[in-house]
């Protein structure tokens, strides 16, 4: 219990590492002198000297309970009540409140005060956890003092096997205050259980992906965007196939949250793509039940399964960005989620032509899911800086890029079909007489990334539940 | 309990705050019993009784012991234990 202030009397809240506090010590001094006094020291409880009551505040809890945004703060009580309170130093303010021992002279008439250290950056949300109510709406999970909370959060199967950063309030706390929306506001239902999320629940599984609060817009609009029906999360969860959610981020959002489109864009090391693509996949196993082995079927699965985002390179403005090229007006931030099974390496440094390099894509994008089948999913072409150039330097953009590889990515049927080059696998019979495609004039997604040096690009292959496209597509969405 | 001894739950909340114990198997059959001494007095003698009935109702049964009653058992007592067995049963007392 911390000890009861006086009903009647001066009370101020100070620190020694503000100025203004260290510059008001003899007014302080000259009030104790002359009636009840207490001051409340947030960091030196030596502070301020030569005055009688001084109240260790380094927990914070009193300046917390008086609602202190600045010290100092000068604040009078009458009968049990505060009647006055003036912050920073003023003169008028201090001797209208506290008399003429309040003068200070040979002080300057006023002089601002400094922020209270109980709400500095993410002070506050761990106070409102320790003092306050945190106004929470999810059930309370008790871990044993001496237990370790990463281990319990193993134990309670929360996790996608690696360590996930526990849930406490203050934490929760912060994520929602990334985002205005209301915790209690439900986003969605999650599959398979189609359990009502709401942003609290998104911000409890971005905590324990890593997220930063900053990320939680993303967030939302990440999850907003693969409840989307024609994303079919449900079934892309379930399915034998390898893949999960790939999130390709475009816009100013990637920027600001500082996500990587360069070198490494689909390996580890950045936070914001690392965690905002786990997130989604926590929110799936946690809230949605979705787990391997229950729900989730995969074969083999695939380590994009633990998170898999990028954002794509916006660097060059001959380049229309792929939320562009799918409806998203240019400035905007958007999510494009595609289910994707692993990275295939496309390796061509001898190509010196659109012409060359778009012949030699087609043959490695051929084999996606089986170089007989024409559907077993979409893909995703993630085009290097360098493979770009060639592109580039040749005058082709996007458009270009795109009709041409759908051109080439089309073969006689009885190149394909069972049996044919002596494999089974491959195309009904009566496809023999037909030039097929690959993939639907819009099956190929092309994005820009990577970092500047290596003539490679990336293929990353789709899932067969695209084929049917008036039920299953990749998806874009808008991020708000 | 300090501050950081509660967590939110991350879930649906479909499920008890108390985690489940496993549910039993339906049958005994193929499955091998461990049975654990954890080195207190007695131990040995209720182990050797149930093994008995164990052995008249024709189900496997392996013996385990802990190198001390002072301390949780080592990993690889368990680890051992986990590959050979699907069941255990713990003298836990004298």
């Amino acid at each position: 219990m911390i000890e009861v202030l006086p009903a009647d009397g001066l009370v101020i809240v100070a620190k020694r590492e503000c100025h203004t506090c260290v510059l008001v010590e003899p007014v302080m001094q000259s009030l104790d002198r002359a009636g009840p006094l207490t001051v409340i020291t947030q960091d030196d409880p030596a502070f301020p000297s030569g005055v009688g009551r001084v109240l260790d505040d380094q927990q914070l809890e009193r300046s917390f309970h008086l609602n202190i945004e600045a010290v100092p703060t000068l604040i009078r009580y009458e009968g049990g009540r505060e009647v006055g309170r003036t912050v920073g130093w003023d003169r008028a303010e201090w001797t209208r409140l506290a008399g003429d021992a309040a003068a200070g002279e040979g002080l300057p008439a006023w002089q601002p005060g400094c922020g209270s250290r109980s709400v500095e950056p993410g002070v506050q949300e761990a106070l409102i956890a320790r003092y306050g109510d945190p106004g929470l709406a999810s059930r309370e999970i008790p871990v044993g003092e001496w237990d370790d909370p990463i281990e319990a959060c193993f134990e309670r199967g929360w996790s996608d096997g690696l360590p996930v950063v526990p849930p406490t309030d203050e934490r929760i706390l912060r994520m929602l205050g990334g985002t205005d929306r209301k915790p209690g506001e439900i986003v969605g239902l999650i599959p398979p259980n189609l359990a009502p999320c709401t942003v609290e629940k998104v911000a409890i599984n971005a905590v324990m992906a890593g997220c930063k609060p900053e990320y939680m817009p993303v967030v939302l609009g990440v999850l907003e965007a693969a409840l989307d029906p024609l994303f079919v999360l449900h079934g892309l969860l379930c399915t034998t196939h390898f893949s999960g959610p790939l999130v390709i981020i475009n816009g100013p959002a990637a920027k600001a949250v500082g996500m990587n489109s360069g070198i490494n864009a689909l390996g580890q090391g950045n936070r914001a793509n690392a965690t905002i693509g786990r997130a989604l996949q926590l929110i799936v196993r946690n809230v949605g039940g979705g787990l391997p082995g229950g729900m989730d079927r995969a074969t083999l699965g695939n380590p994009g399964k633990y998170t898999f985002c990028f954002a794509e390179d916006e660097s060059d403005p001959d380049w229309e960005p792929l939320a562009q090229r799918r409806g998203i007006a240019a400035g905007k931030s958007a999510v494009t989620l595609f289910h994707a099974e692993g990275v295939h390496g496309f390796i061509d440094q001898k190509s010196r032509t659109p012409e060359e390099l778009t012949r030699s894509l087609a043959m490695a994008l051929f084999g996606v899911g089986h170089p007989k089948l024409c559907d077993s999913g979409n893909a995703v072409l993630v085009l290097s800086p360098e493979h770009y150039k060639i592109f580039k330097d040749g005058g082709w953009n996007r458009r270009r890029i795109e009709d041409a590889l759908y051109q080439a990515l089309k073969r006689p049927g009885r190149d394909l079909i069972h049996g044919a080059q002596g494999v089974p696998e491959g195309l009904p019979a009566s496809m023999a007489d037909k030039i097929v495609d690959k993939f639907p004039p819009d099956g190929l997604l092309i994005v820009r990334a990577g970092g500047p040096a290596g003539l490679f690009s990336a293929i990353i292959g789709g899932w067969p539940g695209q084929r049917v496209r008036e039920e299953c597509q990749a998806v874009t969405h808008e991020i708000r | 309990m300090n501050h950081s001894s509660k967590l939110r739950d991350p879930t649906a909340e479909t499920s008890p705050t108390r985690r489940a114990r496993l549910t039993p198997p339906p049958s005994l059959d193929g499955k091998v019993v461990a049975l654990m001494d954890i080195g207190k007095s007695g131990g040995a003698v209720f182990l050797d009784r149930l093994e008995g009935h164990f052995k008249s109702a024709g189900v496997a049964t392996k013996r385990y012991r802990k190198p001390t009653n002072t301390k949780v058992a080592p990993p690889a007592v368990l680890q051992t234990i986990a590959a050979e067995a699907q069941l255990a049963v713990i003298a836990l007392s004298d």
